[in-house]
């Protein structure tokens, strides 16, 4: 090995930030408006957990008393991802609420098609968080892009004068107040700050389980410096999170060299031009993992992520490539090793790739656990019951 | 050595697809770019160092390159940044991998801004990259939920194997089998509160963003329209 190589190597293995790429602390300007009377600040309240940001910024992340603000594609499609966030609080005893007067952040669209703009985006940020301080409950942001789009336009609101009075003047006509939280926080992040509780409540072992990360992009990408990172994991040169939580629970967590690379989503291609989609997630991320890590499970925390790796693996079979590993979120695979129903909660029969091996290493009877759930099935059907409801998955 | 005369990046006429148009409309496009608020920080100089390029995965499967992008942006070339407007900014992936810049620049950014000229200018590539895509687009604005389950269709989705012929099949069964009380829906992600969604014709129309879509498919902004109105109307909300 070279000098120089060596020298960068071990620039690697530290943990070192840079102050030059440092980016300004939000807060100062979010509070400056907050006191000129421009907005409010709905500030973090009961417990919380300080958290380091890329930078050594930290961040509060609230524990309890949280506005779930949801996902479509999840919501709408992997089910059991948000099902498992919910479960997790649940479980551990944390007050929440599931809001209907929430929309979508509509920035899957916006990225896709353009057809909106910047006040029209602000506008929906906000009266999300207008109709989330309403209730007193704190924003957790479910899909990695809404909580991307959302600091970009917290940003753009906190700099541009025009854009909070064009904002204003909608949010005036429905009768809504300008209110940005005090942090925006993914719900990677507050499983991140909880990883230790969630860790004493994991009932399987999960220790022979290898398990590769593919962080989202419009997680740490999108207002970099407003993202996790921790000495302890990737000695601080990767976000923390989903791989801090992997670590937490016991997991054999495996890297690979294309994690920087993003999952081949493309917002509008995963609708209507997949074969860009298919090609890159395949060629660019699950071979590479494959080949290089031998995962049982690919663990992310976003929605796009979860679908365009996950749904892209099928027709790439037929083509006899290296692929063939379930994908799912950090959230289904925690929630699943504390205990949590596969299908009940976790929903895994919404998702294409084949979970059963990963479910057989968990030490989990999937058979059985199908089994049971064919007999709740049998029930909805027969109108004994209308819905699987929070009780019958005993949280 | 020979100079080279021709410019390197722009398309020859037999790959590129799009109708010329006179350069004063190529100005009045361009200027509408630049004239976004947000385009002052994303431009900043461009190095040509080309990190953008390997950190995107739309330059590893298309003719497209986000260092292109910036390039002519930097440069303000009016010619060439017409020609991205009508042949390339719908190839990006808007995953933000190219905020690497060195310089702070965001390509992904500027093509954002750009897409949106080229909707509001029904410009033939945003035509092209939306077909198929309006009922995406009926959906967000009208629901407020982008994709919801009963859009799962096997005839859709052939490619994401037999699972979705399950999932659709079982729909409205599966959906009752989830626990959060908001899933039980099979036309919008989770159930969303009637005066909820009225809040948000509002925004779309307070902010022209529905008006924005006339010129790409004015069928489905003809459908919008009418839908907000009338219900705004019921409502008795004044806009």
């Amino acid at each position: 090995m070279s000098d120089a190589v060596g020298v960068i190597l071990s620039k690697k293995r530290s943990f070192e930030r840079t102050p030059d790429r440092r980016s300004a602390d939000f807060h100062e300007e979010l509070f400056a408006l907050e006191a000129a009377g421009e907005l409010i600040v709905q500030r973090v309240t009961g417990d919380y957990v300080n958290v380091s940001t890329k930078y050594g910024l930290p961040k509060k992340i609230q524990k309890g008393h949280l506005w779930h603000h949801k996902s479509c594609g999840q919501c709408g499609h992997i089910p059991g991802y948000s099902t498992s966030i919910f479960w997790i609080m649940r479980k551990l005893g944390y007050d929440y609420s599931d809001p209907r007067d929430q929309t979508s952040c509509t920035a899957w669209n916006y990225y896709a098609s353009a057809t909106s703009n910047q006040a029209a985006q602000a506008a929906v940020a906000l009266r999300n968080f207008a109709a989330a301080n309403e209730t007193g409950y704190f924003p957790l942001i479910h899909c990695g892009t809404s909580y991307g789009h959302y600091k970009e336009v917290r940003s753009e609101l906190l700099h541009s004068a025009d854009l909070r009075a064009q904002v204003r003047k909608v949010l005036g006509k429905l009768g809504k107040e300008m209110v940005i939280p005090e942090e925006i926080v993914h719900y990677s992040e507050w499983l991140y700050a909880m990883k230790d509780e969630i860790a004493s409540a994991r009932i399987l072992d999960l220790s022979g389980v290898a398990v590769t990360v593919h962080p989202a992009c419009h997680y740490y990408k999108l207002v970099e410096g407003d993202a996790i990172y921790d000495p302890d994991v990737y000695h601080g040169q990767r976000t923390a999170a989903v791989s801090g939580l992997v670590q937490a629970l016991g997991a054999d967590l495996r890297s690979y060299s294309t994690f920087f690379d993003c999952c081949g989503f493309g917002f509008r291609h995963i609708l209507v031009q997949r074969d860009f989609t298919r090609s890159f997630a395949t060629l660019r991320k699950i071979e590479v993992m494959k080949a290089e890590a031998d995962p049982d499970v690919v663990l992310t925390h976003d929605t796009g992520c979860v679908t365009a790796l996950d749904k892209s693996q099928f027709a790439t079979q037929a083509h006899d490539r290296n692929v063939g590993v379930p994908v799912m979120s950090e959230a289904q695979f925690a929630a699943i090793s504390m205990g949590a129903h596969p299908f009940k909660v976790a929903q895994l029969h919404w998702h294409s790739t084949n979970y059963r091996p990963l479910l057989e290493k968990m030490g989990i009877d999937w058979e059985a656990a199908w089994a049971d759930f064919q007999k709740d099935l049998k029930k909805l059907e027969a109108n004994e019951q209308q819905y699987l409801t929070w009780a019958d998955v005993g949280v | 050595m020979a100079t080279v005369t021709t410019h390197p990046y722009f398309k020859v006429e037999s790959v590129a697809g799009h109708t010329d148009v006179p350069h004063a409309e190529k100005e009045r496009l361009i200027g509408q770019v630049f004239a976004d608020p947000r385009m002052p920080s994303y431009l900043y100089g461009c190095y040509e160092c080309g990190i953008c390029v390997a950190a995107c995965p739309s330059a590893r499967f298309y003719d497209f390159s986000p260092r292109r992008i910036a390039q002519a942006a930097a440069r303000h070339d009016v010619e060439l940044l017409f020609q991205q407007l009508e042949e390339d900014v719908w190839e990006c992936s808007q995953c933000f991998s190219c905020l690497r810049c060195p310089r702070g620049n965001n390509p992904g950014g500027i093509i954002t801004i750009m897409r949106e000229v080229a909707v509001t200018n029904g410009l033939r590539s945003a035509k092209v990259a939306l077909e198929g895509y309006s009922r995406i687009i009926y959906k967000i604005m009208s629901t407020g939920t982008q994709v919801s389950p009963d859009m799962l269709q096997p005839d859709a989705f052939p490619d994401w194997g037999p699972e979705v012929k399950d999932v659709s099949e079982n729909l409205s069964l599966w959906r009752r089998a989830l626990p959060p009380e908001t899933h039980h829906t099979t036309s919008t992600g989770w159930d969303v509160a009637e005066s909820t969604i009225l809040e948000l014709y509002v925004i779309w129309m307070e902010t022209g963003a529905l008006d924005m879509i006339k010129e790409v498919d004015s069928g489905i902004h003809m459908i919008l329209e009418e839908i907000m109105e009338e219900r705004l109307e019921e409502e008795g909300i004044e806009l």
